[in-house]
């Protein structure tokens, strides 16, 4: 007889769902072989019959000053999706992202204008001090009531969406700063933001070199910890993908021209700023332990507790970053404008969330990427950018990016489905 | 003189809120040998262990580890007296794969980087040991099989080298066959010399591995008794209604005082 076989055994909450095996298809078996992830690749594809179809529409879209633009308009987004992922991933939400770059970049505008020199070569290295501190220290705010005083994030960047707003505004009672200082405007990617052909190739090489380094370098290791390695013809497969479209985006960059000149503009500086970050968060973050146990908080916020990871420095680090990234964008979009604006940054939290969850960032916490969010952050000014070329009236064009977001969700939760099956 | 404990908690008091959560328990374990704590739920058992692998802190009490008095005031103190647990369900990150797992908390570091190959080579190591077969290691976890998982759960706890292993319901989410595997595991690790409390709400469980048994009820230690010397009605007895069976060993601690 047994004590309490009557009662009900508890049953664990994450029934083991049963091995998926001989369900996997010759495209998920290449996919895996090759590294690739397949969800990156069907997003890669959703990108491409969304160009193509503007193409068709309005055969403006696939020309190289489109798509320098496209990237342009796509680094604000692209710069905060990254921190925006770390979020979600860790279970939160920040919905102040907008406004605090709205506040930031009002504050170094200000900064810029009315209490520094313009033209001096110290300006935009201070007011970009100022705003990147002032970005930290919200973050560093918004994570210290989420993690210490235990206030849920929605809630507090709830708030702060509408504070800062309000701080924009309030910071030169709604007047608008501009013009701003000339090397400032370097980081909008407007005349003079570009790095031009030479430089676009040096950055382009160094890339390839790092790239090519990386997967030698993985491949002998785990070849000394005798693991299995890729065919050697499927290395260098697998290396030229990379390479090739590394030199294709140069390449592509540096087809736009000034205008009434032959002199490529080359990469711009606020996509170098967007892809400098992305990279740097995809490669060296993300083998810290940092990003382990912010996924680790993600997954299982008890088990990670009990393993002793301090849960909640690791989530004030995560705001600290988003707030980071959010007064870059700040940076970015008000050198742009070449003004600063109290409305800047309205609706981007929006974008920015949009971007992660269709990048694969799941709600419910523990799974995100940097590259998939990143792709998310193009799609989504791609339709923007596209609908702009329709000629759609920009009612019509939030109804459409609103239901793709729905629908982008309602996919990924068809995806998610599948897999677990 | 008899040798000394692994561990002894004296004394233990909780509450929470305005709940005695625990009065007064008093249990040890020597090493190699496992001690069932069992008891209906809210009996205190699994705030018991919580205490000593630095989940909770006790309001009052001393918990002595070789004799010597030691303060566990987190997870890290209790790891760092090698005591580890492996909880029922709140083991594993379903999200990452089975080193991140093993290794989470306490990473194989190069540089600043997560040494991951490093991982992976010494979970598929610590798993054969324990003669478990995981197909892909850098699969999420979520994906393998429940005595693939409690096999990373437990690799976990003894890649780094436990003496004091806390096991809450081992096997409540496994099937015959894999529970006999566990079965199997506690009896080596038992071998290896560690300690072992065992937590479950399967009498028969506790009667095929603990070689002691403490029992609580309501927040206070009905008795500990040795497995040999009592039948499982005697240990219902002071599971339901609280009382000894009367021929409790010499070195029982009972509640009261």
């Amino acid at each position: 007889m047994s004590v309490e076989t009557t009662a009900p055994r508890q049953t664990p909450a994450e029934a083991p769902p049963p091995a998926r095996f001989g369900r996997v298809n010759v495209f998920q078996r290449f996919a895996a072989w090759a590294g690739f992830d397949t969800r990156l690749m069907g997003m890669v594809a959703a990108l491409a019959v969304i160009w193509v179809g503007f193409h068709l529409q309005t055969g403006l879209f696939l020309t190289p000053r489109n798509l320098w633009n496209l990237m342009v308009q796509s680094s604000v987004v692209g710069v905060m999706v990254g921190g925006m992922v770390l979020v979600i991933v860790a279970r939160q939400i920040d919905l102040s992202v907008g406004s605090v770059l709205g506040f930031v970049g009002m504050v170094m505008a200000f900064m810029q204008v009315q209490v520094f020199p313009l033209e001096v070569w110290w300006n935009p290295l201070a007011t970009i001090l100022i705003g990147l501190s002032l970005g930290a220290l919200i973050g560093a705010f918004h994570g210290y009531v989420v993690a210490y005083l235990e206030v849920p994030s929605f809630i507090v960047t709830l708030g702060s969406l509408l504070a800062f707003r309000g701080g924009a505004w309030l910071v030169t009672s709604g007047r608008t700063m501009a013009p701003l200082d000339t090397t400032y405007q370097i980081f909008g990617g407007g005349i003079n933001g570009s790095i031009g052909a030479t430089w676009s190739w040096v950055g382009g090489l160094a890339a390839i070199v790092i790239l090519v380094w990386y997967f030698v370098s993985s491949r002998a290791r785990r070849r000394k910890y005798g693991f299995t390695v890729r065919p050697l013809w499927g290395e260098f497969l697998v290396i030229a993908i990379n390479v090739g479209f590394v030199a294709g985006f140069v390449q592509l960059m540096n087809s736009y021209p000034f205008p009434g000149t032959t002199v490529p503009r080359g990469l711009p500086v606020p996509v170098l700023m967007m892809l400098g970050l992305g990279i740097l968060m995809s490669t060296v973050l993300r083998s810290t332990r940092f990003w382990r146990y912010v996924f680790a908080i993600g997954g299982n916020p008890e088990a990670a507790r009990f393993s002793g990871i301090p849960t909640r420095r690791i989530t004030l680090i995560v705001f600290v970053i988003m707030g980071v990234l959010a007064a870059i964008a700040g940076i970015i979009a008000t050198a742009r404008l070449n003004a600063g604006t109290n409305s800047a940054g309205e609706l981007a939290e929006l974008s920015v969330i949009a971007a992660a969850v269709i990048g694969g960032t799941s709600l419910s916490g523990g799974v995100g990427s940097i590259p998939g969010a990143m792709i998310g952050a193009v799609l989504m000014e791609s339709l923007r950018n596209g609908m702009v070329l329709m000629d759609l009236p920009s009612a019509l064009q939030n109804v459409v990016q609103g239901a793709v977001l729905v629908v982008a969700v309602w996919l990924d939760v068809v995806y998610q489905r599948y897999r677990r099956r | 003189m008899e040798r000394q404990p692994l561990v002894e908690m004296r004394s233990i008091y909780k509450a929470f809120g305005g709940v005695h959560a625990l009065e007064d328990v008093t249990v040890d374990l020597y090493a190699g040998e496992v001690v069932g704590l069992v008891g209906h739920n809210g009996a205190g058992k699994s705030t018991l262990i919580k205490i000593l692998s630095g989940v909770y802190g006790a309001d009052s009490g001393r918990i002595f580890i070789d004799g010597q008095e030691v303060t566990i005031r987190n997870p890290r103190d209790a790891r760092g007296h090698g005591i580890e647990t492996i909880y029922q369900n709140l083991a594993l990150a379903d999200n990452l794969d089975a080193p991140a797992n093993i290794f989470l908390g306490r990473e194989i570091m190069r540089g600043i980087s997560l040494n991951e190959d490093a991982m992976e080579a010494e979970s598929r190591k610590v798993l054969n040991r324990l003669r478990i077969s995981v197909p892909s290691l850098r699969e999420s976890v979520l994906n393998l099989s429940g005595g693939q998982r409690q096999a990373v759960a437990i690799g976990r706890a003894i890649y780094f080298n436990a003496r004091i292993l806390i096991m809450d319901e081992p096997t409540a989410a496994l099937g015959p066959q894999e529970a006999r595997q566990v079965g199997e595991l506690i009896k080596q690790l038992k071998g290896q010399g560690l300690g072992i409390f065992l937590i479950s709400h399967d009498i028969h469980d506790v009667f095929d591995h603990a070689d002691r048994i403490s029992v609580l009820k309501t927040g206070r230690l009905v008795g500990t008794v040795r497995t040999a010397e009592v039948t499982k009605d005697d240990v219902l007895t002071m599971i339901i209604a609280g009382t000894l069976p009367g021929k409790t060993q010499g070195n029982a601690a009972v509640a009261g005082g």
